[in-house]
């Protein structure tokens, strides 16, 4: 019996082959492109929702399925083989689902574009990718998913090419994922050398003959590819950058889907990472760093997508946090990872709608009291708001309350340090997102021209925009409580990451623990509003603060990255070129001068005359016979 | 023609002089070329009495149709693996797949050969020796050198007069000839029929070189060096024959190779002499490596590649290309292999020579036909690197190679036809400088060609160069593989170096421009440019049918 589960390509297939019309259709699919765009998205959440019904139905919760072998060199065996399972099932639906909706909201973001078929294009190319990633049963094809995400990210964010902040955002961002790229690439070498398969089940199966060192390099590996697609400490400088491109590609990419990436790599790897402890800390290390450090810029930033950037890396910190506390608490990141998915594709879209408004202005010094003239704008973003800071009972209070819970769990002192940062981090999450809540949406009208330009006259957008973002707020607010109700998530989940069991001996109370993060975050409410409820001054504030000027510099992030990355590797470089040129150079351009010269002179044999022609054949035919006839007397 | 060759061949062998019977012929085998064949004498007729407005409608689909027939033809006979008409030919899986190979080429060849609309009238003279005006290169076509500036003539003329062209359709029949030659030529099963397939195949051919209707001078010159050195070819081959004759007392490919295992049959007659083997078998082969272009019998495969119309050099890198090797891998397969002790090491020694001297003279090349012409000369090396091993493996890599090249280089070639200036195509590549930014479609397809003549991933050329250098690896003949590894590089620098000057360069005031040319030659592009990005992306399946089809019959 043929099923849905039997045609998974189709979902991956539909926004490709979208893509490629619309590449290569050229100005003539300009007035219907969008549309096409929209509708293979809107058929692959189709298809995702019917195969997520067909999956519920079984009772083995697994489909495999393999297409055609695409690489057999020896005994490296590559099919491309799809695996659909709970943890995919899932990703499939957040990816097309939120995807579509900003594919919708697009039409109206993007509407007085003039590339805008191309921008439907990249987008598709997106979702395809990102389908295949989560859909792959094997590394290599992750891998293929992986570079394929990476390709459309970078397209999207440089779409305004001209720009040149865009140009250099989007190189540092490939720049910046190629160094996380070469780790999942040594991991998957290390598993093939080592387990000579690189399919999840066989590698999956060998995790326990391998060597701890071995497990413990291919985890480190795994995670710096992680770090390097999820923005994530010491790779983190690009995402903030990468918000030049268009909102809805910050939205959907560097918000909702793509980033996470790093986290769906590693709650999938979670049999490698359960065999190395020392894995695992060094995940719920970058988890930590990332989210302090997410917060602490996120406070000192006044563009508004920026801010929303560092609170997207934060709020992934948080849940590297989670998967790599391991056991259930994978199923707490994937929860979250959800929930943001709602919130924040929300609150990105909210800060489109403002900027539509605004005239692309996102400075929010020079925003406020646009609650009265964008109500609808106002009440998704700020519902997406309380999600975010963990107001119970919205999403977020579902997702990151127990993730802070678990993290105090952890034995020995780690616990401590990481409960205390993710608590920390609760209360820092909470003074941003209100000082952005307040600036942009009460108080005085701060409202400037932009250089040379008119005063804006924001007034809300249009509805193909605002759907989508009630759409998100509705998930904000409710996606929380319906999948965590009854571990709802983790005994979908219990098949890929191990069921859910109860932690024996809390350390903390819950009770206490949850007081305490609703203290800190309305702590973090409180100081906020206070001190920006009255507005902000225009231009940023001269400051001898350490830790403010420090923020406002991204705490030296480029700085680190241009004095080990940029200077390393531009001495390194100098030192290559001297070789190549000098040593290699030389050889080859000898090599080459010899073919030249070679070439002039036996040019010459071919003097056009029948008569010189043949007797070269002559010579040939001798030079045969005599090769023949030492054969003959030998 | 067949059955009366059949008998003819037939009366050879009977052993009661006198006695003539008729053997017995599996039409149904022979099909492909009695299609082919029949096309060829029905397009005569039509040339001689159909209305001239609708000649060349009816000639072109005429050859298609037939061809598409002669293809279908191929699929049913497809599992044969059978000799009839007196075991005159062989009808098996490797045969048939040559003969696919030639017929689904040969197609595209006569997609480009009806091009009408980059020239008014076509590429081809109508008048065989009509006035000239062209600037005379005396009896030297020096190398590259005459290529520019060679304009007028019968056809500059022509279309300078606004009335209509009168346009060339014997072009059809005659490509229809050499196309059944070819067929006949990869299933010949006799050295005397293969030498009449040869003929059949390389007269039609030495006409149409001589056919262009740009610069003639060029052209005819062309025809008659490959008529002359093909004809001092042809009396090699058939001097091989005779030797052989003389050795084995038949001319069968299996009597041959029977006599060579167990020594010449008393019935037959015929002396166990080794120099006689060895004498027959050395000029059998060169006759048969002039057909594939080898060095050092290669020196026509310029000056006629560059003189010759350019679909028909298309027709002749493409197809005669893979039935010259299939000739040759028959010859050796079935009839030699029990000699190869005393030919591999010869026929190594050229393939390595081929390969060094198409790599090495490429480089200098500055008219793109002369450097596909040598870039072909190479590949013939590359070919013969998978043939030499005489494995099942190299053969059925053999096979797809000929089939990912001739792909490659008809397209390359049709792209060719369509940049032009006033006098016709612009071939010196000088006047290629800057074409990307006039035509950036036109050339990223050409660098896509190019890069798949020099071996890139993803396209055939990568896929195919693989499959026979690990065919010779397999065979343990390291030193082709070296000597093909380090030719290939050496020839991406004239095929890289067209592509940055088609990128980099800036356009001359009188550069060359591109014509858009009619949806056939069009389609041709497209097909060669999809069958080299297919081969590349997914070998798996033709690599499948090339090594399912390894096989002739003994």
């Amino acid at each position: 019996m043929s099923s849905i589960l039997d045609v998974l390509w189709l979902l991956i297939a539909l926004p490709l082959g979208s893509a490629v019309v619309l590449l290569l259709a050229g100005r003539r699919a300009d007035r219907w492109g969008h549309y096409l765009g929209c509708a293979t998205v809107a058929a692959s959440f189709v298809l995702g929702v019917l195969a997520f019904l067909a999956l519920q139905a079984r009772t083995d919760r697994s489909v495999e399925e393999t297409l055609f072998r695409f690489l057999g060199v020896g005994s490296l065996k590559v099919d491309i083989g799809l695996l659909y399972d709970p943890l995919s099932a899932v990703f499939v639906l957040l990816i097309t689902g939120v995807g579509l909706l900003i594919h919708v909201y697009s039409i109206g973001y993007m509407a007085h574009d003039s590339a805008r078929r191309r921008f439907f294009a990249y987008l598709n190319l997106f979702v395809a990718a990102m389908l295949l990633l989560v859909l792959a049963n094997n590394f290599v094809v992750v891998y293929i998913g992986w570079e394929g995400v990476g390709l459309a990210s970078y397209l999207l964010i440089a779409f305004w090419y001209y720009k040149p902040a865009a140009a250099s955002a989007a190189k540092k961002a490939f720049l910046m994922n190629r160094v996380g790229d070469v780790g999942l690439a040594l991991a998957i070498f290390l598993m093939f050398a080592n387990l000579g398969t690189t399919s999840y089940s066989g590698v999956f199966a060998g995790v326990g003959n391998l060597s701890s060192v071995t497990a413990t390099t291919v985890g480190i590996l795994l995670l710096l590819g992680a770090c390097g697609k999820s923005g994530q400490f010491p790779l983190q400088a690009w995402l903030p950058d990468a918000m030049e491109g268009p909102t809805p590609v910050s939205a959907l990419i560097h918000a909702a889907t793509m980033v996470t990436a790093g986290v769906y790599l590693i709650v999938r790897a979670s049999p490698i990472f359960n065999a190395s402890p020392t894995a695992q800390l060094m995940v719920c290390i970058v988890g930590a760093v990332t989210l302090l450090i997410g917060c602490i810029i996120g406070c000192a930033k006044d563009d508004i997508k920026r801010v929303l950037a560092y609170s997207t890396m934060s709020q992934i910190g948080y849940m590297f946090l989670a998967a790599g506390l391991g056991g259930p608490a994978y199923a707490l990141a994937i929860l979250h990872l959800l929930t943001h998915g709602f919130f924040k594709a929300g609150l990105f879209l909210g800060a489109g709608s403002v900027m539509h408004g605004m005239k692309d202005q996102t400075d929010i010094r020079r925003f406020g009291g646009l609650a009265r003239v964008m109500p609808a704008t106002a009440i998704t973003f700020g519902l997406g708001y309380l999600a975010i800071i963990g107001l119970p009972p919205l999403s977020g209070f579902f997702s990151k309350d127990p993730i802070i819970q678990h993290a105090f769990d952890r034995p020995g002192w780690s616990g401590w340090a990481f409960g205390g940062a993710a608590l920390l981090g609760a209360g820092l999450t909470a003074f941003y997102m209100t000082r952005l809540m307040v600036l942009t949406f009460f108080g005085r009208r701060r409202w400037a021209a932009a250089s040379g330009g008119q005063l804006p006259e924001p007034k809300e957008s249009p509805w193909v925009m605002t759907a989508p973002m009630g759409a998100l707020a509705v998930g904000s607010v409710a996606a929380g409580f319906l999948l965590s109700n009854a571990d709802a998530l983790s005994n979908w989940l219990a098949p890929v990451v191990g069921a859910p069991v109860e932690s024996v001996a809390h350390k903390l109370e819950p009770l206490t623990v949850t007081w305490s993060v609703l203290g800190a975050v309305m702590l973090g409410v409180v100081i906020a509003a206070a001190m920006f409820a009255r507005g902000t001054a225009r231009s940023e504030p001269v400051t001898a603060n350490p830790i403010v000027l420090a923020a406002r510099r991204n705490l030296y992030a480029d700085v680190i990255n241009e004095a080990v990355f940029v200077r390393l590797g531009a001495w390194a470089m100098r030192v290559l070129v001297f070789v190549d040129s000098r040593g290699v150079d030389g050889t080859i351009n000898g090599l080459a001068a010899v073919c030249g010269g070679t070439s002039a002179r036996l040019r010459r044999l071919q003097t056009g005359f029948v008569r010189s022609y043949s007797l070269t054949m002559l010579v040939g035919v001798v030079a045969v016979i005599l090769a023949f006839s030492l054969a003959v007397f030998r | 023609m067949i059955e009366s060759l059949g008998a003819h061949v037939a009366a050879l062998y009977s052993a009661k002089p006198g006695s003539v019977h008729a053997p017995s012929i599996d039409y149904a085998a022979l099909s492909p070329i009695l299609i082919v064949l029949g096309a060829a004498c029905l397009g005569i007729v039509v040339e001689a009495f159909s209305p001239r407005r609708a000649r060349r409608a009816i000639q072109f689909v005429l050859a298609v149709a037939a061809l598409l027939t002669a293809g279908a033809a191929v699929v049913w006979q497809a599992g044969a693996n059978l000799t009839t008409a007196s075991g005159a030919v062989a009808i098996d899986s490797a045969g048939l797949f040559f003969q696919g190979s030639i017929i689904v080429l040969g197609l595209l060849a006569v997609l480009l050969i009806a091009e009408q609309k980059l020239e008014r009238g076509g590429a081809f003279a109508v008048q065989p020796a009509g006035p000239d005006r062209s600037v005379s290169s005396g009896t030297g076509g020096v190398g590259g050198t005459q290529g520019a500036g060679v304009a007028g003539g019968a056809g500059g003329m022509a279309s300078s007069e606004s009335v209509r062209v009168p346009t060339n359709t014997e072009v059809f029949p005659l490509t229809m000839f050499a196309l059944a030659g070819m067929l006949l030529f990869v299933t010949a099963n006799d050295l005397l029929v293969m030498f009449v397939a040869l003929e059949v195949l390389s007269l039609p051919l030495y006409l149409l070189c001589g056919l262009a209707r740009r610069r003639r001078l060029l052209s005819q010159e062309a025809a008659m060096k490959y008529f002359l050195l093909g004809a001092f070819a042809s009396a090699f081959f058939l001097y091989g024959v005779a030797l052989l004759y003389g050795y084995a007392g038949t001319v069968s490919l299996g009597g041959i190779a029977g006599a060579i295992a167990h020594g010449p049959s008393p019935t037959l007659g015929g002396h166990a002499s080794q120099t006689l083997l060895l004498l027959g078998l050395s000029l059998l082969i060169v006759g048969l490596l002039f057909k594939a272009g080898a060095a050092p019998f290669h020196s026509w495969t310029p000056d006629v590649y560059q003189g010759a119309p350019t679909p028909i050099t298309a027709l002749m890198a493409a197809c005669t290309k893979v039935a010259a090797f299939g000739a040759i891998a028959r010859v050796l397969y079935i009839c030699f292999d029990k000699a190869a002790q005393d030919w591999r090491p010869i026929l190594i020694t050229v393939a390595i020579v081929t390969m060094v001297t198409g790599a090495v003279l490429a480089i200098t090349q500055t008219d793109i036909k002369r450097l596909l012409a040598y870039s072909s000369i190479a590949n013939a090396g590359f070919i013969l690197t998978g043939t030499v091993t005489l494995s099942a493996a190299g053969l059925s890599a053999t096979m797809f190679y000929l089939v990912a090249y001739g792909f490659m280089t008809l397209g390359a070639l049709g792209v060719v036809m369509t940049v032009r200036d006033a006098g016709g195509e612009a071939n010196h590549i000088s006047r290629w400088a800057g074409l990307a930014r006039r035509s950036p479609a036109v050339a990223g397809v050409m660098t896509f060609f190019l890069l798949a003549f020099a071996g890139i991933p993803l396209t055939s050329g990568f896929t195919s160069k693989f499959a026979v250098f690990s065919a010779a690896f397999g065979a343990g003949r390291l030193e082709l593989v070296i000597v093909g590894v380090i030719a290939s590089m050496v020839l991406v620098f004239p095929y890289l170096r067209l592509v940055v000057l088609m990128y980099a360069a800036e356009p001359a005031a009188d550069s060359a421009t591109v014509q858009l040319p009619g949806g056939p030659t069009r389609l041709a592009i497209a097909v060669g440019a999809l069958a080299t990005l297919a081969l590349g992306v997914a070998p798996g399946p033709l690599l499948q049918l090339a090594s399912n089809a390894a096989h002739f019959v003994a």
